[in-house]
């Protein structure tokens, strides 16, 4: 469990998270959505202590991230930002080995080889594990940044705008994989996401910010309605029943 | 590539450049050597071990600091490191007068130096890397302008020293590659020790550093102290290299790129001495040819920074330095 | 445009104090009701006037240069001494010494000009050819390629003995400026002139290649008109009074901060500030350690540097 509670950032004058309290379960997948500049990434960078918290705490599991050693959490929780350039030419496997290294410290115990092994194969890239970063295709990049943070084997995974730079096939497969490692390997699993369709169909919870506050929280059937897209985005919606999901257009 | 491949390659390409290193430090001692071979070989023992110290501290500095900056063009002394330690000399010349100076114990002021050095370089980028801001891009224009301070403002405290004083000052701060200070060569011998022990341990570290800073921290590394850590053993180096030679700017990126290129994987446990291993062959081997062969004498730093810069620009354009 | 008026005013306040501030004593008292002697007279026409007039000029024109500069590359952190411009019309000049030191000063400095052109035009070849570049890349590229040029240069001066009359022009100093020794500054000021007309051009430019062929402008033609009145007006300046450095980067800076980058309203405003900054800089040179002088490079570096740095961290704090 995720406890957050009055969590406020600002920057000079600017409040860019004001006052936030919640509390996201353990298990599942839970997305957080809302229009740009709503404090979704400020907020999921503060709860994986990236960035400072100037007000209020934020707890995994009992554990206050802004006190707790950096490396005693980084084996409950791990993040994936976006945007994961690298100066540094790196095999894909060299790069997923650095998920172990909260563990050992960079000396691969045997242990730690089979975590690797398992988070290549489960994302499929067994073929590419010996092929260089820069020689991969964009998506390919991320399947493997994604098996480093699988590899750290964490309880907590949280992954910022993780379909960036992604077509729609590979969309579909990371959102699936990302569902599945929270049903089959027991993760908790938070994502902040720019398509409401994709957080409709994959998630188990929905969190909506605007404006810095925390706007609704619910079971995407309580939240992809359409009052509450339209207040939140200020746009027109029409939500439809499909095939059991809930589907927002907006054309 | 798989692990072994690049373990093996890494391992082929280190012995050669360790042999290529052992034949220009030999050619360096004996070629053209007249005369009693005890005087040779203790006269340019001295010079051999001053620019071993100056290829290590370099390649060292430069690797360290484009880890933590994930920015594989940039050096400290593009960054006004060697700048501000200049500034320091002056300001102490500035200050206390060359007369005190000269009574002091060179060894000990050298390491009060370094000291200093230290000091303020951590009191400075703490101040730019501190509180959370993590803009790179910024931190190294910054620097840049820094440089540029501290360049004018020795300018400026070298025009109001009085005479006597700006000849001892320039004689402490023109070394060269040809006229090291040999009474620092031992006491930068130790710090080179003591540095080498410091980062030891730390290989994985500097390897999860290059990371960025947001992985780095997500896999549990206290990334604010080990920066400072890594600029402390930053300004030790460029203080070191800066005593013996005086400022140079491009050969760490001369030699950190030619390091990247050469070895198949980024890991520091390979890339550190293959770095030092460059250094040395471009050094050593380069002050050996133009002595012995061309008979020039003031020259190698004046063609390593020629170099330096070609080889980057080329490199550049062909899309090889990220 | 009215505003100006005030600007100038201030100039023309700086400008006088500069006539009467030196070594050798004349007063403005005793220049307007007669009573200077001849040698004061002389002083003030022979070296007092050409040195505030150069001063002017060579302000005015090195931040009008660095404005056109910082359009072409396309980049704010970009001045004629971070581009491999100012080291290679030193270049030119070493090889002036070397190959006809007798040349009249308007020769070397269009020997110089070549020079800062060829060298220029690299740094923006390079620019071009050089995939996915940051924007910090460029002024280090154009640091690099300086740092090249002038290890040629301080090769050869090595080679022959150049060093000290090469290590002259290193530092702008205007002291040694007399009448008969600045006039290529006009040439400077004349190409600033054509500046302005061509404005809104370089604003264009500015904007990049295809921006400019959408609206119909021959780019590469504007790109050639920038490199040569940035080339001369570098070339004038070395040539008379060295490099002076961070006036190109700081002025076009702070002016495009406080009314943007329309070249047409800017570029008087951006003459005027480099006017004025370099005379308040030469002005204090000459005061802090009378009677010694400090070379206004000097001042002009930690003034402006710590001013820049002031402007960078400022931002940083709002944006961060």
């Amino acid at each position: 469990m995720i406890g957050i509670s009055g969590v406020s950032k600002s920057y000079g004058q600017t409040v860019v998270i004001d006052d936030v309290s919640l509390t996201l379960p353990k298990g599942g997948l839970t997305s957080i959505i809302g229009p740009n500049g709503a404090g979704k990434s400020t907020l999921m960078s503060m709860i994986a202590r990236l960035l400072p918290i100037d007000r209020g705490t934020v707890m995994v599991d009992g554990l206050d991230v802004a006190l707790t050693a950096g490396d005693a959490l980084a084996k409950r929780l791990s993040i994936l930002r976006q945007d994961n350039h690298l100066a540094a030419r790196l095999t894909v496997s060299d790069l997923v080995s650095f998920g172990r290294y909260p563990y050992s410290k960079g000396r691969l115990t045997d242990e730690d080889r089979g975590h690797i092994e398992r988070a290549l194969t489960y994302l499929g890239l067994d073929e590419l594990k010996h092929r260089f970063l820069d020689e991969l295709s964009g998506g390919q990049r991320q399947r493997a940044f994604v098996a480093m943070v699988l590899a750290q084997d964490t309880d907590y995974m949280l992954f910022d705008e993780p379909l960036n730079n992604l077509d729609i096939r590979h969309a579909v497969a990371m959102m699936k994989l990302l569902r599945d490692a929270a049903k089959d390997l027991g993760k908790t699993v938070v994502v902040v996401l720019h398509d409401i369709n994709f957080a409709s169909c994959y998630s188990d919870h929905i969190v909506v910010m605007r404006r810095g506050r925390l706007f609704r929280q619910g079971v995407p059937e309580e939240i992809i309605r359409e009052e509450i897209l339209i207040e939140t985005y200020e746009t027109d919606f029409k939500v439809r029943d499909m095939d059991g999901n809930r589907i927002a257009t907006f054309y | 590539m798989s692990p072994d491949e690049i373990r093996k390659s890494s391992r082929l390409i280190l012995l050669c450049l360790a042999a290529l290193a052992l034949i220009s430090m030999v050619a360096f001692m004996t070629l053209g050597a007249k005369g009693s071979w005890s005087f040779v070989l203790s006269f340019r023992g001295t010079r051999l071990a001053a620019m071993l110290i100056v290829a290590y501290a370099i390649a060292v500095s430069t690797v360290l600091f484009q880890t933590i900056t994930g920015n594989r063009i940039l050096t400290p002394a593009l960054t006004g490191f060697d700048a501000l330690y200049v500034l320091l000399q002056t300001s102490i010349v500035f200050l206390f007068g060359a007369a005190t100076l000269t009574g002091l114990d060179p060894q000990l002021m050298f390491i009060a130096e370094v000291a200093i050095m230290v000091g303020f370089s951590l009191a400075l980028y703490r101040l730019l890397f501190g509180s959370g801001r993590h803009n790179v891009h910024l931190v190294v224009l910054i620097g840049i302008v820094l440089g540029g301070l501290f360049r004018s403002m020795s300018g400026f405290l070298q025009r109001i020293i009085s005479p006597d004083d700006f000849v001892v000052l320039q004689d402490r701060l023109f070394a060269s590659f040809n006229v090291t200070d040999q009474t620092l060569v031992g006491v930068s011998a130790l710090l080179i020790g003591l540095v080498t022990i410091a980062i030891w341990r730390m290989f994985s570290v500097f390897d999860v550093m290059m990371l960025g800073r947001d992985t780095a921290v997500a896999l549990g590394v206290d990334h604010k102290a080990m920066t400072m850590r890594i600029l402390v053993l930053i300004s030790v180096l460029v203080s070191i290299s800066t005593a013996l030679v005086g400022p140079v700017t491009f050969f760490g990126l001369l030699v950190a790129n030619l390091a990247y290129i050469l070895m198949p994987a980024a890991k520091h446990r390979i890339m550190l001495p293959a770095a030092v291993l460059v250094a040395i062959i471009c050094l050593v081997g380069g002050q050996t040819i133009l002595e012995r062969v061309f008979a020039f004498d003031t020259a190698l730093s004046i063609i390593i920074e020629f170099a330096g810069g070609l080889f980057f620009i080329v490199f550049l354009l062909k899309g090889r330095v990220r | 445009m009215k505003s100006l008026i005030p600007a100038l005013l201030l100039i023309f306040c700086l400008a006088v104090v500069s006539l009467f501030v030196g070594v050798s004593d004349v007063s403005l008292w005793s220049v307007l009701n007669g009573t200077a002697d001849q040698r004061q007279v002389m002083i003030l026409l022979a070296s007092r006037v050409p040195r505030t007039i150069a001063l002017l000029l060579a302000g005015s024109g090195i931040a009008i240069a660095g404005m056109i500069l910082q359009m072409l590359a396309r980049n704010r952190f970009v001045e004629p001494s971070t581009t491999g411009t100012v080291e290679s019309a030193g270049l030119g000049m070493l090889v002036v010494l070397l190959l006809a030191p007798d040349m009249p000063v308007m020769a070397k400095m269009l020997v110089a000009a070549v020079f800062a052109l060829a060298g220029t035009g690299m740094f923006l070849a390079v620019l071009r050819a050089i995939p996915l570049r940051s924007v910090l890349m460029v002024p280090l590229v154009g640091i690099m390629l300086g740092g090249m040029i002038s290890a040629v240069t301080t090769f050869f001066a090595y080679r022959f003995d150049l060093f000290q009359s090469m290590g002259a022009w290193a530092n702008g100093d205007f002291s040694a400026v007399l009448r008969g020794r600045y006039e290529t500054l006009w040439v400077a000021f004349a190409l600033t002139i054509a500046a302005y007309i061509a404005a809104d051009r370089f604003t264009v430019a500015g904007m990049g290649e295809e921006f400019s062929t959408n609206l119909g402008l021959n780019y590469r033609r504007i790109m050639a008109i920038g490199l040569v009145i940035v080339s001369m007006v570098t070339a004038s300046v070395v040539v008379t009074a060295g490099v002076v450095p961070f006036l190109g980067l700081i002025v076009p800076n702070i002016v495009s901060m406080a009314m943007g980058d329309n070249l047409r309203k800017s570029l008087p405003w951006i003459g005027i500030c480099g006017a004025g900054l370099i005379l308040a800089c030469d002005i204090v040179g000459r005061t802090i350690n009378a009677p010694f002088e400090i070379p206004v490079g000097t001042v002009l570096g930690i003034i402006g540097s710590l001013f820049f740095l002031y402007l960078l961290l400022r931002r940083q704090s709002r944006v961060a």
